[in-house]
């Protein structure tokens, strides 16, 4: 399973990236590399075996459903590389 | 006393600041001299706050005069900039964080603050804990304080510097594949990743949020025990801590090892293996066994699939958590961007360095629809694999003792244009986080280029109490731990 620069083109937007030229010849090779060494998974035969998604046997860690404090406005917005009224400043969408 | 204080431990120090001989702001001061003195050439912390810090420890006099005091109280400590502290810049070492003031705490910054400590500012490290060398940084890469060409390791190598050249007394850190105990080993220090759900992970900027884990970088040994105390615990914030009771540590300090058994997994022992790593591994084996530990050999046979299954799983989970940098909330954004879809594509290539894309490429295409079955899930199948090894093997034996890396530190360079090969330095440290048990490293020796080598001990899920216990009968026998590099 080769990735193609068109392919390293498309998971890069999948992604929200954008790469130069010369970053998708880079990425290619680079890519190309890890996935052609990762493909040793398939020497074993894993059917039948269940995959780890989780480390601890933890399912469902409830909390009560109670309101508490939350970060002030002017907190949660302190960070905003723009705001307004209140809210995140976006450029326009529509 | 006629040493620095700086050069004390959290142990040696704790004392003399109850007893009122030196006071908090005497020590952080000697720190922040340290640091001013030094770490031009160092580079391991990215932010020092030394205002706070000596407010802080006129806030520790405060406490250490009323009696209200923990071993901690008073020392000030250095923390990895991937765990958010309110009011302290918080970068992860990317351009895409480098203005973010967080407006709360990681549960283990409450913590410590909550204990008395000080916290003199946040130390470098590869950018969103995503290396082997801290050469991934964007404000640059640390320095070996044992020889300054040469790599502390990563991804916390701002913190495994800071605490061998004496810029701090202790520090906290993150381990997602070994980010703890590799730099720790290269830089001749104590580090400790304990098990999966320990300690609490709230505020701590996620990487690989099955693999993640806060843990100590240290002086010594004992040291590790009084921070890792600090920080344990249950934390409703956090779904993945566990609430289990959090033995008292110091009890593991100062016991035998008569009896134990210890596990020699032969896979970590193979070709590959420097031929100084292996003799100073072999003669800590030696030291072990005449303290009266029975040596099992043990096999964990998926050893040769680790690294291709963590670098399926870490930055699969890498690219979805790393989504949320899209330049809207916080961080950097792209003045330049004319819509959204310009906003998220420019704001994260130009805030991103070069291998967090590359690891988010990896991990987009591993996810994506048509290769996640051939990707993610059978590295998730053979996860399973690599647990039950763990599983089988420490079933015959209390610790398992292995290297902590194939070779001592490289040259700062050597591997930057090759990822593959910097994956390969991983090997012996990935297991532990894919397996969710913990593990430390303790200095073991010197190369003869005079760079640390390490031990690590690995043990069963939630038992920190015998890894502390085994690394600390081997630190009483031996020297390595007081070796101070030439500054």
């Amino acid at each position: 399973m080769a990735l193609t620069p068109e392919l390293v083109n498309h998971v890069a937007q999948l992604a929200r990236l954008t790469l130069s030229a010369a970053e998708v010849e880079l990425f290619t090779r680079q890519l190309n590399d890890i996935l052609g060494y990762v493909e040793k998974l398939n020497e074993l035969d894993t059917t039948g075996v269940p995959p780890m998604a989780h480390v601890l046997e933890i399912s469902n860690a409830f909390r009560d459903d109670a309101v508490k404090d939350s970060l002030p406005v002017e907190q949660a917005l302190q960070n905003a590389p723009a705001q307004e009224r209140g809210g995140f400043l976006v450029p326009r969408i529509i | 006393m006629s040493e620095p204080l700086y050069s004390l431990t959290i142990g040696q120090l704790s004392p003399l600041l109850h007893q009122g001989e030196v006071s908090p702001q005497e020590v952080t001061q000697a720190c922040l001299d340290r640091i001013a003195a030094l770490d031009g050439q160092l580079n391991s912390y990215l932010t020092v706050d030394a205002e706070s810090a000596l407010t802080q420890a006129r806030q520790a006099e405060t406490r250490l005069r009323s009696g209200e005091v923990t071993p901690l109280t008073g020392m000030p400590l250095a923390i990895k900039d991937v765990i958010v502290t309110q009011g302290l810049r918080t970068t992860c070492a990317s351009r895409i964080l480098s203005n973010f003031v967080p407006p709360y705490d990681a549960t283990v910054s409450a913590k410590l603050r909550g204990a008395g400590a000080i916290f003199l500012g946040k130390t470098n490290m590869d950018e969103f804990a995503m290396g082997s060398s801290n050469e991934n940084s964007s404000f640059g890469a640390a320095h070996n304080p044992w020889n300054r060409d040469y790599i502390p390791g990563g991804s916390s190598g701002g913190s495994a510097v800071a605490v061998a050249a004496d810029l701090c007394l202790g520090s906290v850190a993150s381990d997602t594949g070994g980010s703890i105990r590799q730099p720790a080993a290269h830089c001749g220090v104590v580090g400790f990743k304990p098990t999966y759900g320990r300690v609490s992970r709230f505020g701590l900027v996620a990487f690989g949020s099955s693999l993640d884990q806060i843990g100590t970088i240290t002086k010594d040994v004992t040291d590790c025990a009084l921070l890792l105390q600090a920080i344990a615990g249950y934390d409703p914030k956090d779904s993945t801590s566990v609430n289990l009771l959090v033995p008292d540590y110091a009890q593991s300090l100062n016991q035998e090892i008569w009896g134990l058994k210890i596990g020699i997994p032969q896979e970590y022992y193979g070709a590959g293996l420097d031929a100084e790593v292996a003799a100073a591994v072999q003669q800590a084996l030696d030291t072990l066994t005449s303290l009266g530990a029975e040596l099992v050999e043990v096999s964990l046979p998926h050893t040769d699939y680790v690294v291709a299954t963590y670098y399926l799983i870490a930055p699969a989970e890498a690219s979805s958590n790393l989504a949320r940098y899209d330049g809207v909330k916080y961080g950097y954004r792209d003045p330049e961007a004319k819509n959204l879809l310009e906003l998220y594509n420019q704001t994260r290539s130009q805030g991103f360095g070069a291998e967090v894309r590359r690891r988010i490429m990896l991990g987009t295409y591993a996810l994506s629809a048509g290769y996640y079955e051939a990707y993610y899930q059978k590295a998730s199948q053979v996860r399973t694999l690599i647990r039950r090894d763990f599983e089988a093997a420490l079933a015959r034996c209390a610790v398992l003792a292995t290297p902590v890396t194939p070779t001592p530190a490289f040259r700062i360079g050597e591997k930057v244009d090759d990822p593959l090969a910097m994956y390969m330095s991983d090997i012996f440290t990935l297991s532990a986080n894919l397996a969710g048990i913990p593990g430390i490293s303790v200095p073991c020796g010197l190369s003869s280029q005079g760079l640390p080598i390490g031990l690590q001990l690995l043990g069963r899920h939630f038992d920190e109490a015998t890894l502390i216990q085994v690394a600390h009968a081997f630190e009483r026998h031996t020297d390595f731990h007081r070796a101070k590099p030439r500054l």
